[in-house]
């Protein structure tokens, strides 16, 4: 089997596995076992993965470019959903843990609180690509302005790390962001060094 | 009349309660205070129950104590689970993650211990941890801890006031303020390696909020010596400030002139005040202040608390800051 099938036949079972992090998340708070503070344990683990998930996304590109095969190309849109997926589990679940559905006291904080707005920003710039992320959008789009419009998933990552840092700032407690930070400009790097030689 | 439930956070009677021969010798004490008691609480029963110390979960070697008098230090909440308090620390000396204390902090060695009280006094001494466990009478104390990233717990605190201790050292008149330093052992400590902040931690109070009463110097919890990953084998627990003020481990005690550079007020100026009194107005850069999390409260769907103006202790503190800018001075 040719690793062209390999990869289209692979794609559903991989890109069902991204599940996995989000019901045991869920299981383990519904179950008292996320420790003492369940609530703060579901919000960063939801957050953390869809960094993780950011990050599979757009190590695909490089991926392709890499192996030469175009066949990686069919995971991308279905990782990309899944961070969305995930966002969208972490600013629910902070809406109602942490702001207790008070959409008054969700505004006041996305208004004095600069990590809050970065976060929420990343999440809204994320609708529209999770909208047009399916066959027929491509189609209405075209290819080109298609890619346009994706291209801001560069933005995204970039806001998503900055929410993180933000975060864990005034606690100089950077290990965490830093390897994600590296992750993602490692994964640029890549990008455009291929991009380069081609 | 008040009726309180068991859903209300009331702790029931249990026979592990009996009440221990300590509090028995020492009944006439606490009759006395009950008499009051009785006619606020609304029966004898509350009394009898407030009046005994909370049962000890069996982990450590026990700690005796007697209810603390004072007024407003046994809150009537539900009291935390022993479990969480114990696991879900801030101990930076041993790790950022919250279960890291809970992992590493049996490395520490907390005996031989000294406390070095040194700077403005008469008297500059060391103590010893045995002699100072005996300097004055152990009360049991129930505060509300509110830790300044917007969690609370409920906690059986063992102790006594700072101010016998200061008593003892005769503090000098140009003695505005006390520091404390907490252990920085790189060895047993891996946190100290890692320059998360820079060690020694370093707390302080100013010289009235040091002789509060409220100010407990503490070497237990829930009727036990406290856990290392606590604060053993002596802390500081100042409960109408975020808990980060309350040092834990501490190795010195220092009278000294000037406001002390704290160390979270080195680290990030912005958002750590030296007082960094409770308060739900003075908002942190990074989150709000107005509600908090009580942690062992059924998990996902309990619901958040009000925080509290110096955590529910003005009548007690707020005299301590007539006519201060509680938003400026933070």
């Amino acid at each position: 089997m040719g690793v062209g099938t390999l990869l289209r036949q692979l794609k559903w079972p991989a890109l069902g596995l991204a599940a996995l992090p989000a019901i045991w998340l869920w299981y383990a708070a519904l179950t008292d076992r996320l420790g003492a503070n369940p609530a703060e344990a579901l919000i960063r683990g939801l957050g953390e993965w869809t960094l993780i998930l950011l990050c599979l996304t757009l190590s695909i590109t490089p991926l392709r470019q890499w192996t030469g095969r175009a066949e990686w190309a069919l995971w991308r849109r279905g990782l990309g959903v899944w961070s969305f997926v995930y966002a969208l589990q972490h600013v629910t679940v902070y809406l109602w843990l942490d702001m207790e559905w008070s959409l008054a006291q969700a505004w006041t904080d996305v208004m004095q609180r600069p990590f809050i707005l970065v976060g929420t920003l990343a999440m809204l710039l994320m609708i529209p690509l999770a909208a047009t992320s399916f066959n027929r959008a491509i189609r209405w789009l075209g290819a080109t302005r298609w890619k346009r419009l994706h291209a801001s998933v560069h933005a995204i990552a970039a806001l998503a790390l900055l929410h993180f840092f933000w975060m864990r700032s005034g606690k100089s407690d950077y290990a965490d962001v830093l390897l994600f930070g590296a992750v993602v400009v490692l994964l640029w790097l890549l990008r455009w060094g291929y991009g380069w030689r081609r | 009349m008040i009726i309180r439930t068991a859903s209300s956070g009331y702790v029931h009677p249990v026979g592990s309660e009996i009440t221990s021969r300590e509090t028995y010798l020492n009944r006439r004490e606490w009759m006395m205070a009950g008499a009051g008691a009785t006619l606020a609480a609304g029966g004898f029963w509350s009394t009898a129950v407030s009046a005994a110390t909370v049962s000890a979960p069996g982990v450590l070697p026990p700690l005796k104590s007697v209810p603390s008098l004072l007024e407003g230090a046994r809150t009537d909440e539900r009291i935390t689970p022993y479990k969480d308090a114990s696991t879900y620390n801030n101990f930076y000396e041993f790790g950022m993650d919250k279960t890291d204390p809970a992992r590493y902090a049996h490395r520490m060695k907390t005996r031989p211990w000294t406390v070095t009280v040194e700077g403005l006094v008469r008297k500059p001494r060391v103590f010893d941890i045995n002699d100072l466990l005996k300097r004055a009478a152990m009360e049991e104390r129930i505060y509300r801890m509110r830790c300044v990233e917007g969690w609370s717990m409920v906690i059986p605190w063992v102790g006594y006031s700072l101010g016998h201790l200061i008593d003892e050292v005769e503090p000098l008149g140009s003695a505005k303020y006390i520091e404390f330093h907490t252990l920085a052992d790189a060895d047993t400590m891996p946190g100290v390696k890692a320059r998360i902040l820079d060690w020694p931690y370093v707390e302080g109070l100013r010289m009235d909020e040091a002789r509060h009463p409220l100010t407990l110097l503490t070497f237990g919890m829930y009727g036990e010596v406290l856990p290392n990953q606590n604060g053993a084998p002596v802390r500081m627990v100042i409960p109408w400030k975020y808990g980060f003020k309350s040092g834990k481990s501490i190795v010195r005690i220092r009278f000294v002139e000037q406001q002390p550079t704290t160390s979270w007020v080195r680290s990030a100026p912005q958002e750590y005040g030296f007082f960094s009194n409770v308060n739900p107005d003075a908002h942190h850069p990074r989150w709000s202040q107005a509600t908090e999390r009580r942690i062992g409260e059924g998990g996902l769907s309990a619901r958040r608390h009000r925080t509290q103006l110096f955590n529910g202790y003005e009548p007690q503190v707020g005299q301590l800051y007539t006519g201060m800018d509680l938003k400026r001075f933070f």
